[in-house]
């Protein structure tokens, strides 16, 4: 356990080491605030909600997680720092906790600097707080989910561009699911209802929608949760090979 | 210390380790010799838990290190091939790092890390980051991590590969100072630095152990073992060389660059039965010195086969798993 606290600290400094973290926040900022402003019309529909901004955020995590993920594994493989880190005593279950809770903890962080956003609403309006609120839980168990998936895919490979481009591809996969207009293409294809929605019921929108609406559902954050616990899981199998 | 019993590592078809034991004792150096990819890295990666190996078992301090990694983990300190470190991080800032993941904290912390950095001569470079340091002082920043718990074991895979010869003669006094403390395994492909600083010698080559002895010992195997080379004045042998093959005791008797090759044989100490028959006899001689014997012929010798060298084995796969599975 103490091993873990101290390779998240490790990690989550070392995010902050390089620009790279720098230059993730300014983009992932600018395009989770720049999008619903100006392509989702937040301001022009005269809502007091933060619904324009929540229905994006799956969008800009599909590229700007990967970024963070893609070098959990992969950059410790290819440096061969990992070899360091199992010689160490810490079990292969507590780094693989470390390092993923540093990158869920500086997504996180990146998620909490867009509070500016319902600040300027309560400027503006009056906004319902709850839906805010769990809009912002939900952000960050998908982002968590996200995460997992990167983590997992990291540990394949040492080289970081394929880990990004498999797990954007999965991650991906993981939105359009719960697309409505990828569910109708699947029903207009004929398939069987209770398939495409038992399909949809994979994806993280589907189980982000409810949280955006206001609605902290049990089985969405069972969901999120076990996306979580399984990809860090295979993460696990594919470090002890 | 060290108990390596029948270690065994496959990648697929191909065995890259194959049967190693072995014992290394508190005060032992143990010098790990071999052709790149005859498994040295392999084995070691296997002996401090990295690598899980296909069969067989090794204990550290009498704990085996399948079973209980991480309490066998704490007695081990090891410096990786051509030492990963993580390079954004300052000297200091990742000493701390390891001081911390091996539960040093507080007092105890600060004075382990203190020792390190005294040790390996780090304080003038402790808080600049480690990717601008010299490949000399990344090695010693490598040497700090290592020995940061005091382990009673240490595994040094190619400790002074990418120095130099000042830097080499540094990292070998460093070596040699814990010695007597602890069981230290290294590797090289120096083979002075075996014969300066260890104890005894394993030469493994295609995964198989070929030899474990004292250096000594693996001098003995060179072909001009106990063999002197006679130098006469005038430069001209070819009459004595008839003389000295009759002798009894020589073996054999070679022209080589004016020189006579001498080998004994039954160990007949040939120094004393020539200089006898040179005073008696009256030679011009200008010299009488013991042949030159390298331990890098013995090394090709054993390692080479029809004058093939016995080339590497290790698989694609297995350089995926460990940087480069030597």
């Amino acid at each position: 356990m103490k091993e873990t606290v101290t390779l998240f600290k490790r990690e989550f400094m070392g995010y902050f080491r390089s620009p790279v973290a720098y230059v993730f926040l300014a983009v992932f900022l600018v395009g989770a605030m720049g999008l619903p402003w100006f392509l989702g019309g937040f301001f022009e529909s005269n809502d007091a909600s933060l619904r324009p901004f929540f229905l994006f955020l799956p969008w800009i995590f599909l590229f700007l997680v990967p970024a963070v993920g893609m070098r959990l594994w992969s950059e410790e493989k290819r440096s061969g720092t990992w070899e360091l880190l199992f010689t160490l005593p810490i079990g292969i279950w507590q780094a693989v906790a470390g390092k993923f809770l540093a990158g869920w903890a500086f997504v996180s962080l990146a998620i909490i600097l867009t509070l500016t956003m319902p600040i300027t609403i309560a400027y503006l309006g009056s906004p319902d707080w709850g839906p805010v609120f769990s809009g912002y839980v939900g952000s960050i168990l998908m982002a968590g989910a996200f995460l997992g998936i990167c983590s997992a895919v990291s540990a394949l490979t040492r080289n970081q561009v394929i880990s990004f481009v498999v797990s954007l591809i999965i991650c991906l996969a993981l939105v359009l699911l719960g697309w409505s207009a990828f569910n109708e293409l699947m029903l207009a294809l004929n398939l069987p209802v209770w398939l495409v929605d038992a399909l949809a019921n994979f994806s993280f929108v589907t189980h982000f929608e409810g949280m955006v609406a206001g609605l902290i559902r049990l089985r969405d954050v069972v969901f999120f949760a076990s996306i979580i616990a399984f990809s860090l899981a295979i993460t696990v199998l594919i470090l002890e090979r | 210390m060290i108990n390596v019993r029948n270690l065994v590592k496959d990648y697929g078809p191909i065995r890259a380790v194959d049967d190693v034991t072995f014992d290394v004792r508190k005060g032992d150096i143990l010098g790990f010799l071999g052709p790149n990819g005859a498994g040295k890295s392999t084995t070691m990666k296997m002996i401090t838990g990295f690598l899980p190996p296909t069969s067989g078992r090794t204990e550290i301090a009498g704990i085996d290190v399948a079973e209980r990694p991480r309490e066998a983990k704490r007695h081990i300190g090891y410096l990786p091939e051509s030492g990963p470190l993580y390079p954004e991080m300052t000297v200091i800032e990742f000493l701390r790092f390891i001081a911390e993941m091996r539960g040093l904290s507080g007092a105890k912390a600060a004075a382990a890390l203190d020792r390190a950095i005294e040790l390996c001569h780090l304080r003038a470079v402790r808080h600049q980051p480690i990717e601008t340091l010299s490949k000399g002082f990344r090695q010693r920043v490598g040497m700090a991590q290592a020995v940061m718990h005091d382990p009673p074991c240490l595994i040094l895979d190619e400790p002074t590969d990418g120095l130099d010869p000042n830097q080499k003669q540094e990292v070998r006094r460093l070596i040699a100072s814990m010695a007597k403390e602890k069981a230290i395994i290294l590797s090289t492909h120096i083979l002075e630095e075996v014969e300066a600083m260890c104890n005894r010698v394993i030469i493994i080559a295609a995964g198989r152990i070929l030899v474990n002895e004292t250096p000594a010992d693996l001098l003995r195997r060179h072909p001009n073992y106990g063999a002197v080379e006679l130098e006469l004045a005038h430069g001209d042998t070819g009459n004595l060389r008839n003389t000295v093959k009759d002798l009894d005791g020589v073996a054999s008797v070679e022209s080589l660059n004016g020189k006579l090759l001498i080998r004994p044989k039954n160990q007949t100490d040939l120094k004393s039965l020539l200089w006898n028959r040179a005073l008696a006899e009256k030679w011009p001689m200008k010299s009488l010195e013991p042949a030159n014997l390298r331990l890098e012929d013995v090394f090709r010798n054993l390692t080479q086969k029809d004058g093939e060298s016995i080339e590497e084995r290790t698989p694609p796969a297995a350089r995926e798993k460990g940087q480069t599975a030597a």
